[in-house]
């Protein structure tokens, strides 16, 4: 399957992707109502500082710890594209996913009054099918590059 | 004391637009922009903005524009406030003022006075999605006449070393140090993808750019930075620098704390030392002493080596080139006064020189009447800004042209003259290490080649429609060309007739 | 004589549309003008009435060592005045009016003579230059410098016969049925402006060189500042000048077969270099590195005339037409097929020239002598030139 890669080298720590990932997980998809109504959280997270830094992002593991932690089945990993979800619906919120995860590209946060699983899925639009990535066509610099990958 | 400087310009934002989300913050090495998350405000430091426009670029909300500082002049046309602030600038320091890129003053541009032609009826224009449309140019010394065996179709008499270019134009010297290595690797890469040739100014070689020694041109200049036997080999060409049309007459200044370890080991000076390249070379003092140094170059690469010579375009520049022409120089470098620069006084950038049009007309055509135009290839640089740029220069004569603020440009440079700070939003002049990352080359080299090979189209579309379809045969065809707006004085310097005639 | 009052080659620059023709008898064997009038009357609506013309070649075997100077005269004092000249620089062996027949579509002709002529001895070797050389200089002064006179050919056993009037007419105006010829080429113009100027027409000769040209070079000013650069000055501003001083240069200063100098003109393209053989494209490369400004680009259909046999060339795209055939020891060369057949209906080897591919019909005597000659070209060496005399000798700096 195709993977998000982040290169450190090359990143900014200007989180452009970390802005992008919130405009297309929002419900109107529009940055400045992203951002300033919806509130929106970012899947992808940049650590570090100008000097160096480095884009933190889901892996989509051929063997995904936070599917294997899940307890109620909403961590889920297609067997068909490789994509890795999270089902708000099914989630409960446990948080054994946020600590199985060896990266920390799980988070968990309140939406609805529910604290329910967060985490990048390709930027898909159906839910299992891979999309092309928001985070990766606004990174400015090539830090963050989408490529194919041994192993689903 | 207080400073009486105001700012340049104004930060313009749409708070409307604005999220907060602080990239412009962390895009700006001036630190304008400044985010408070606990009072919910973003503010400007407007003093501190360049106008640089990488903000600007990088907003993801497109909420940000640089104007423009509305402060008013006095109405004077004389005491302008430029004028003034300048004043006010060296008042405060009492430095000279120091500028960067070419001259922008409003000088005329004659690439803007002269007009193209294309066939109607007589003659056909040419297609150029159907028939071979010839960019290829080389580069170097010609003999005036050919010996061969029109038997066995082999050459008898020697034809002397040439660079090959597959299109009309290469990169001008920048070296490393003024600008960054990430800079310097993308327009070598580049250079290699075209099949065209960039130049490492007076910086050394740096031995990651190794892979493209074939397409680079090194250079020698007052400094001598970095030039060792290895160097000169390693090229496919050697540049001697005289001048720069940014700053004929001086020499340059690289300050020490641009001096890094990598800057230090690649132009052979210690870490932390300014780097001063004299106004002359201090070994030619006159146009024999250049005859010793030209072919001190030959000797020590075998002859194998086209050399050129670069010289700014000043008053006496034909009879210069001649000279250059004479003392066995293989490519003549013409620098307008509009060339950029990485630093340079301001009074000699805006009033030094004279544009490269009429002094690539004024030597052509001299090099014409002393009959030993074809024997030397000319080169002119100072500012291309468009292929229609390059077709005009090559119909006044050039075999080639040199440009390096339109690759800058392609690489994100927005020319805001600032270079001298070394604080490069864009990464390009700059060595500070988290802004030169800021240059990814594999991005930086695509966009160059993307540009080169756009104006490559655009000029064998022009080549085309004038029912040419070798670029050699638009070489010094200035009936090519027509000048619209001009003296008869300019038309006569410039060897064009009038639009109409 | 009246003045002429439109523009003439040399004020502006013409280009023009054309037919032309060429007949040669690679024997030797001399035949009248019959065939290359009837051959480029065919061709009529091709030309426009404002110029024709012809070169003969082998028609003045009495005088074969003598340079035959065809020389227009608009004034009887321009007459007066370059017989003066003439008589400075030259020894005139014999001189006499050309004879014409009046008609009446030939309006206002000019006076025009002809002499045969050998260089002054003492003046020649004064000059320093060669026979040749010589004598091409003198008719660059008498063209530029005398108001009123024209030398139409400066070649030697050949002449050119031009005006203005189509060429069917002209060729009458001239009796060109009177004169015997082993080669012929004709012209016939259609300009794209109104100059009505006889020395304007073509075919432009330059010594033996005879040429008629059909086409738009849009390489000439390129072409043009080069060839200035040897002392050839371009008055007239035509492409078939430009052409003619190009081969001219090639072929004489440079000492490249007329083949040779064809294909520098017309040099195969970079990416044909690319794919041949590494000798051949080191070679071609070579010849496209040192001879680039002699390159011609744009459509042009040429036949040159000389004293070794004709040579045809079409641009390497192949813009304009141009034909061959043979018969025998003949050889026609017309930009229409029919006007080839005109006058040899059972012609062979009927074929449209390729781009860019010289044809070269020489006399067989003068095919069995280059045979034997050394297949290399020998340079003249630099010359002296008008800015660097002095004391000191003109010295090429180079490596």
């Amino acid at each position: 399957m195709k993977r998000i890669f982040a290169i450190e080298s090359w990143c900014l720590d200007c989180k452009r992707c970390e802005i992008a990932c919130k405009t297309f997980h929002s419900a109107s998809r529009n940055t400045v109502a992203a951002l300033r109504q919806e509130n929106a959280s970012s899947r992808v997270r940049v650590e570090g500082t100008l000097k160096m830094s480095l884009a933190v992002n889901c892996r989509h593991c051929a063997h995904p710890k936070c599917v294997e932690g899940c307890i109620s089945g909403a961590m889920r990993k297609d067997p068909e594209t490789g994509l890795v979800t999270a089902d708000p619906h099914k989630c409960v919120g446990c948080r054994t996913c946020v600590s199985m995860c060896p990266y920390g590209c799980v988070q968990v946060v309140c939406v609805d009054g529910r604290d329910v699983a967060l985490k990048c899925d390709l930027c898909s639009e159906d839910g299992h099918t891979p999309g092309t990535p928001s985070c990766v066509a606004a990174c400015p610099n090539n830090a963050l590059i989408y490529l194919e990958s041994e192993g689903c | 004391m207080l400073d009486y400087l105001l700012p340049r310009y104004k930060v313009l934002r749409d708070f409307d637009l604005c999220t907060r989300c602080g990239v412009c913050e962390r895009s700006c090495s001036n630190e304008v922009h400044r985010v408070d998350e606990e009072h919910d405000t973003v503010t400007a430091d407007h003093m501190k903005c360049v106008n640089c426009q990488r903000c600007v670029v990088m907003c993801p909300t497109h909420a940000l524009a640089i104007t423009n500082w509305p402060q008013v002049g006095n109405g004077s046309s004389n005491w302008t406030l430029g004028y003034m602030q300048d004043i006010a600038k060296q008042a405060q320091t009492g430095a000279v003022l120091l500028a960067s890129m070419g001259n922008p003053e409003p000088y005329p541009v004659y690439w803007d006075h002269l007009l193209l032609n294309a066939s109607q009826v007589t003659n056909p224009s040419i297609d150029p999605l159907r028939e071979p449309m010839e960019t290829r140019v080389f580069l170097g010394a010609r003999p005036e006449a050919l010996t061969v065996n029109e038997r066995d179709h082999t050459v008898v008499s020697k034809v002397p070393p040439q660079i090959k270019l597959d299109v009309p134009l290469m990169f001008s010297a920048m070296s490393f140090g003024s600008i960054s290595l990430n800079a310097q690797t993308a327009l070598a890469m580049a250079a290699r993808e075209l099949g065209t040739f960039f130049n490492t100014g007076e910086g050394g070689f740096h031995q990651s750019l190794k892979p493209y020694a074939q397409n680079a041109i090194v250079q020698v200049a007052s400094g001598r930075f970095g030039v060792t036997p290895e160097y000169l080999n390693t090229a496919a060409a050697i540049e001697i620098k005289i001048g720069q049309g940014a700053k004929p007459g001086i020499g340059g200044h690289l300050p020490g704390e641009k001096i890094n370890a990598e800057v230090s080991r690649t132009r052979m000076i210690p870490q932390g030392t300014d780097a001063i390249s004299p106004a002359p070379h201090h070994d030619i003092y006159s146009i024999e002493d250049l005859r010793q140094l030209i072919f001190s170059l030959k000797e020590a690469t075998r002859y194998q080596k086209p050399v050129a010579v670069k010289i700014a375009a000043v008053h006496n520049v034909a009879a210069i080139a001649s000279g250059i022409a004479r003392a066995g120089a293989d490519i003549i470098v013409l620098d307008g006064f509009r060339g950029g620069t990485g630093a340079a006084p301001k009074r000699t950038r805006d009033n030094v020189g004279i544009p490269v049009e009429l002094a690539l007309a004024a030597v052509d055509e001299r090099l014409r009447d002393e009959g030993i135009r074809s024997t030397v290839s000319i080169v002119a640089a100072g500012s291309i800004r468009s292929s229609a740029d390059v077709v005009r220069a090559i119909a006044l004569g050039a075999d080639a042209v040199y440009t390096a603020s339109a690759a800058l440009i392609a690489l994100g440079c927005h020319q805001c003259q600032d270079c001298s700070s070394g604080k490069c939003n864009w990464g390009i002049a700059t060595q500070r290490p988290e802004l030169v990352k800021r240059l990814n080359p594999e991005i930086a080299a695509q966009r160059v080649v993307n540009m080169v090979r756009a104006w490559n189209h655009e000029i064998q579309e022009m080549m085309g429609g004038m029912g040419i379809n070798a670029i050699e045969s638009l070489r010094g065809n200035r009936l090519m060309l027509r000048g619209i707006g001009l003296t008869d004085r300019e038309l006569a310097i410039l060897g064009v007739k009038h639009a109409g005639e | 004589m009246s003045r002429i009052t439109a523009p003439r080659e040399g004020e502006v620059r013409i280009p023009s549309g054309c037919a032309i023709a060429g007949i040669l008898d690679r024997s030797g064997t001399r035949h009248d003008g019959g065939d290359i009038l009837t051959s480029i009357a065919l061709m009529h609506d091709r030309s426009n009435g404002l110029g024709g013309g012809f070169a003969a070649y082998g028609i003045y075997p009495d005088y074969a060592d003598l340079y035959a100077f065809h020389i227009m005269y608009e004034s009887t004092e321009a007459r007066h005045e370059t017989e003066a000249y003439l008589d400075t620089y030259f020894m005139s062996e014999k001189q006499e009016r050309i004879p014409t027949e009046s008609s009446t579509a030939i309006k206002n002709p000019p006076d025009i003579w002809r002499y045969f002529l050998a260089p002054h001895p003492v003046r020649l070797s004064m000059s320093g230059l060669d026979e040749a050389e010589y004598t091409m200089q003198h008719v660059f002064h008498i063209n530029g410098s005398i108001r009123g006179a024209f030398v139409a050919s400066s070649g030697k056993n050949m002449g050119a016969f031009k005006g203005v009037g189509y060429p069917e007419d002209i060729g009458e105006f001239y009796r060109i049925t009177d004169y015997k010829a082993w080669a012929w080429t004709a012209h016939g113009r259609f300009p794209t402006n109104t100059p009505g100027w006889w020395g304007g027409a073509h075919p432009f000769t330059l010594l033996n060189w005879s040429v008629v040209h059909n086409g738009e070079i849009s390489s000439y000013d390129a072409n043009r500042r080069y060839v200035e650069q040897y002392g050839y000055d371009c008055g007239l501003q035509t492409d078939t000048e430009v052409i003619t001083y190009l081969f001219d240069l090639l072929v004489r200063r440079h000492g490249f077969s007329q083949e040779m100098a064809a294909h520098i003109m017309t040099a195969p393209s970079w990416d044909e270099i690319d794919r041949m053989d590494p000798p051949q494209r080191a070679f071609e490369t070579a010849l496209r590195i040192t001879y680039p400004s002699a390159l011609v680009n744009g459509p042009f259909s040429v036949i040159i005339g000389s004293n070794e046999g004709l040579l045809a060339l079409n641009d390497r795209l192949k813009l304009r037409a141009l034909m061959t055939a043979e018969k025998g020891s003949m050889v026609y060369l017309a930009s229409e097929q029919a006007a080839i057949e005109v006058v040899c209906p059972d012609a062979e080897n009927v074929r449209s020239l390729d781009g860019g591919v010289p044809f070269i019909a020489l006399l067989d005597e003068v095919a069995r002598r280059k045979h034997l000659e050394a297949p290399e070209n020998n340079p003249e060496q630099p010359r002296p030139r008008a800015l660097e005399v002095g004391v000191q000798p003109f010295v090429r700096k180079e490596a």
